[in-house]
């Protein structure tokens, strides 16, 4: 399975010098890709409706408990197969669709990148490679939603699902952490033998709680569903693929995956319960205000995954079921949808349903997929979407008493919302009288429209043909995500029942509201008046507070004046010091211990002093510059008699080379002025006497520490035994912190590089601000 | 700052510091010295002579960038630190030869490390230096 993930890896990393390459008719080459992996995964799946799951361990960081640990059962197939089979789909689209686009080849690295990311989710079997995965999810979708990088909308389109996800993705981890250290273990299917310890432990609400906000965030869920509308303005390709039929169902995959270790509680089905029953109606409703058919679909997307939470918030086994089949309903006729109306898009340069009318005479084969894909969205018997409405009605109905009735007018009214967005989508621009400026119109490629065609006949094939899927495949599905033996048998006619005439109901009454309901431009102004309670509207007033807040605090401590570094990083260091050095109490001077001072010493601290005297004094730079110097030399002086020869060398060498660099800086400058005020001095004064205080308090403290000489024993001891060298320090330097070493000369060539780029750094002027 | 006296020093100056800097490179395992410190004399040998002929002289019997050094100083030691994996041993696992070397002594991993590390130091201090001397 490694190699799935890997191949979208490597293949998005060699479009990088192979760009050009794939641009021209080798750009077939692409859509094999995402081809052979679905391929590979079909053929997995005999073993898989057998029952046996298929597990892969690679060793990638093992001390940190981080392995490459891949899973295949149910759930996963499902989801790869999604991943791979749709990919294929999209693949082939969009390879039209972004025919001579000057960014081909990035926007193919983007999406091979997301789709091996999306592989490694489903897959992954160890929650630290999940996480690392769903990351790359959020990225991946980042760059794809900002394609269109010249557009400001866009860019901040991008940046908001990329700070949505990614504060989600954050909690995520944190759960994840919190989890696999209470489990004791990192591996998923682990988890479901520690699920008594996870759900009595006492944090088993925070830890749902963390990992609720990952999934509802990922999945668009009440409040954070806003970033999906606005992630509509990728290119079509991308809403299809991730936007609706992938990754947004990470969201709802990663509560499937936890819903055996986790599920089932009562923290867990209200809270899934409440905001995906929430999230599903309100966005249904939305859905049939918008004009814009990217609008239509994203939220009745949103609707269709707070179906999912809510199905799996149920948790019973008809939920489950239920879920397991709704998604694969869901992603077929949704991606077929999308695909349609990109080719609307591309043929007719608008996506407003008010404006489109009439396309069935010109755009044939579009309509018969569009037609298809609505009516399974609709739900009409012998569609896929019939099968799934029934099995959410059948849940709905047999849950607990008191609440079925509840949830499943919540079900029907979510329903009928859908049935008239898909009809809004899939059928209201290609009835009526086709206007004039549309007659030109001509049909795509057939690469792109054979795709969604595809995509919806299967969703009559499974609908006419139930147990195709659900006998075999469906029935893993809901046992992986149940954790136990379902019984599944999907069937078209359950005879005439309560669930038949709901679902006719829902069907009936979605078309009387399809008719009834003209979206215009003033309900939706209208709509967006209530906006100042959206959760959209709350994040964009705190991430303007914040952007103030950093703009505030960047402007208060970064003036670009050295000085006022230097003044307040010595002031900190000085505050932290004092602080540790008052809480340790008071210092007492030994003089007994202390050695008695020898005329050399004295001598040194004479030149010292003086220098010193010079450097605060002087009204010369150069003065004061050389002086500095003598003052390292005399400390060099120091060292050599305190017998630590190869530090004073270093010393002598470094103070000769900073004299010469201040020299060469200060030669450039104009003459000394005495700018700096009487009271600057004598604060700055202050602060320099308080450091050196501090740091002679600090060497009075270290010898009353207990003389432990370990550490500089075994470096002696060691030193020509273990790294045949004699000189101590230089076989620590090289030897035994060699990576240390190794890492400051990165940082010297880094400096040295900053050094050389500002200062041959010639900006025209219309680079300069 | 052009001076004779300074001018014929430095002809005989640059090489002396220069074996000088090399004689603390190899020494350095054994007695006070090593990459670090040789790099800075080296590199002091180099500031001297653009002190006495100027800093497009120093530049011109360098013949390359001093900015180049620090990729190859970086690359030496890199090797140093990898090539015990070839040898299936952990990274950084010193690699000596049996026998010394006649005047320099013992060759080892370490050396080659701290060759990088004198290579590097030349190069940042040069850079710096020339960089800042040679700006208008």
């Amino acid at each position: 399975m490694l190699f799935t993930v890997l191949t979208g890896l490597i293949t998005s990393s060699l479009l990088i010098p192979f760009g050009k390459f794939i641009k021209t008719k080798w750009s077939i080459l692409l859509p094999l890709i995402p081809v052979i992996l679905f391929l590979y995964y079909l053929l997995q799946l005999p073993a898989v409706v057998l029952g046996s799951n298929y597990l892969q361990h690679v060793n990638w960081v093992p001390s940190l408990g981080l392995n490459l640990d891949f899973k295949l059962d149910g759930l996963s197939l499902l989801f790869a197969l999604l991943i791979t089979g749709i990919g294929s789909a999209i693949f082939f689209y969009a390879r039209s669709y972004l025919k001579g686009h000057p960014y081909f080849d990035r926007f193919f690295g983007y999406l091979l990148l997301f789709m091996s990311a999306m592989l490694g989710v489903v897959l992954s079997n160890n929650i630290l490679s999940l996480f690392v995965f769903w990351e790359l999810t959020s990225i991946s979708s980042f760059f794809l939603i900002g394609f269109n990088n010249d557009n400001k909308d866009s860019r901040n389109s991008a940046i908001t699902a990329l700070s949505i996800t990614g504060l989600g993705g954050f909690f995520l981890l944190a759960g994840l952490i919190l989890m696999g250290n209470i489990a004791d273990t990192y591996i998923i299917s682990d988890l479901v033998s520690r699920r008594e310890v996870l759900i009595n432990h006492r944090l088993y609400p925070v830890v749902i709680g963390l990992l609720f906000m990952g999934a509802f965030t990922k999945s668009a869920q009440f409040p954070f569903h806003f970033w999906l509308p606005g992630a509509m303005k990728a290119p079509t390709p991308v809403s299809a693929y991730l936007h609706s039929a992938t990754m947004v169902k990470a969201g709802i995959y990663l509560l499937a995956r936890f819903t055996p270790a986790l599920g089932n509680t009562q923290y867990w089905n209200t809270t899934l319960m409440i905001v995906g029953g929430f999230t599903m109606l309100m966005a249904a409703i939305h859905a049939l205000f918008r004009t814009d058919l990217k609008a239509i679909l994203a939220y009745s997307t949103i609707a269709a995954l707070g179906m999912l939470t809510f199905l799996l918030g149920m948790g019973t086994t008809e939920a489950l079921i239920a879920a397991s089949v709704f998604i694969l309903v869901h992603a077929l006729y949704k991606a077929t949808l999308f695909m349609v109306t990109g080719i609307i898009d591309h043929e007719t340069h608008t996506r407003d349903i008010t404006k489109l009318s009439g396309l069935r005479k010109v755009l044939k084969p579009v309509f018969i997929a569009a037609l298809l894909a609505a009516l399974s969205s609709a739900g009409l018997p012998f569609t896929f979407g019939f099968i799934g409405k029934d099995l959410i009605y059948e849940a709905t109905l047999h849950y607990q008493q008191n609440w079925q009735i509840w949830l499943t007018a919540l079900a029907v009214a979510t329903n009928i919302g859908l049935v008239a967005a898909g009809f809004m989508a899939g059928i209201k621009p290609f009835t009526g009288a086709l206007p004039q400026e549309y007659e030109q119109t001509h049909l795509p490629p057939i690469s792109m429209w054979i795709t969604p065609l595809i995509l919806a006949i299967l969703g009559i094939i499974f609908g006419i043909f139930p147990s195709i899927t659900g006998d075999y495949f469906s029935h893993q599905v809901a046992n992986a995500i149940a954790g136990q033996e379902t019984n599944l048998h999907l069937k078209i006619w359950h005879g005439l029942n309560t669930v038949l005439i709901l679902s006719l109901t829902t069907l009936a009454a979605g078309t009387v509201v399809y008719l009834f309901n003209k979206p215009s431009e003033t309900k939706l102004a209208a709509l967006e008046r209530a906006d100042k309670f959206s959760a959209r509207y709350v994040f964009e007033r705190v991430t303007d507070r914040l952007t103030i807040f950093a703009k505030w605090y960047t402007d208060l401590f970064h003036n670009g004046f050295l000085r006022s570094y230097h003044f307040r990083i010595i002031l900190a260091a000085e505050l932290l010091l004092g602080y540790k050095l008052w809480l340790s109490g008071p210092i007492y001077i030994n003089f007994d211990q202390l050695t008695p001072l020898s005329w050399y010493e004295v001598g040194i601290t004479l030149i010292l002093l003086g220098a010193l005297y010079i450097v605060v004094t002087t009204k010369s730079r150069l003065t004061s510059v050389v002086s500095t110097s003598v003052i390292g030399y005399a400390v060099c002086l120091l060292f050599v008699f305190y017998s630590a020869p190869d530090l004073a060398m270093t010393q002598f060498t470094i103070d000769t080379l900073t004299t010469v660099l201040f020299v060469l800086v200060l030669y450039k400058l104009p003459p000394f002025i005495n700018l700096t005020s009487r009271k600057v001095l004598v604060r700055d004064a202050i602060l320099a006497l308080g450091f050196g205080a501090i740091l002679a308090m600090i060497a009075l403290r270290i010898l009353y520490e207990p003389n432990t000489t370990e550490v500089s024993d075994f470096y002696g001891e060691n030193a020509y035994l273990l790294a045949k060298g004699k000189n101590v320090v230089n076989v620590i330097l090289v030897d035994f912190r060699g990576i240390d070493t190794m890492f400051e000369t990165v940082v010297l060539a880094i400096s040295a590089l900053g050094v050389y780029s500002l200062i041959r750094l010639r900006l025209k002027s219309s680079e300069k601000e | 700052m052009k001076s004779a006296i300074l001018q014929t020093a430095t002809r005989y100056l640059l090489p002396i510091l220069l074996l000088f800097s090399f004689f603390l490179l190899l020494r350095g395992h054994y007695y006070p010295g090593g990459g670090f410190v040789g790099g800075l004399v080296a590199s002091i040998a180099f500031v001297l002579h653009s002190f006495a002929n100027g800093t497009e002289a120093t530049m011109k019997i360098l013949r390359y960038k001093p900015l180049s050094l620090i990729p190859i100083g970086l690359g030496i030691a890199a090797i140093s630190v990898v090539l015990p994996l070839l040898f299936g041993l952990p990274a950084m696992t010193g690699l000596w030869f049996e026998e010394p070397i006649p005047v320099i002594g013992m060759i080892g991993t370490a050396l080659f490390f701290d060759l990088g590390v004198y290579f590097v130091v030349i190069g940042v201090v040069l850079t710096i230096l020339f960089t800042i001397a040679l700006e208008e």
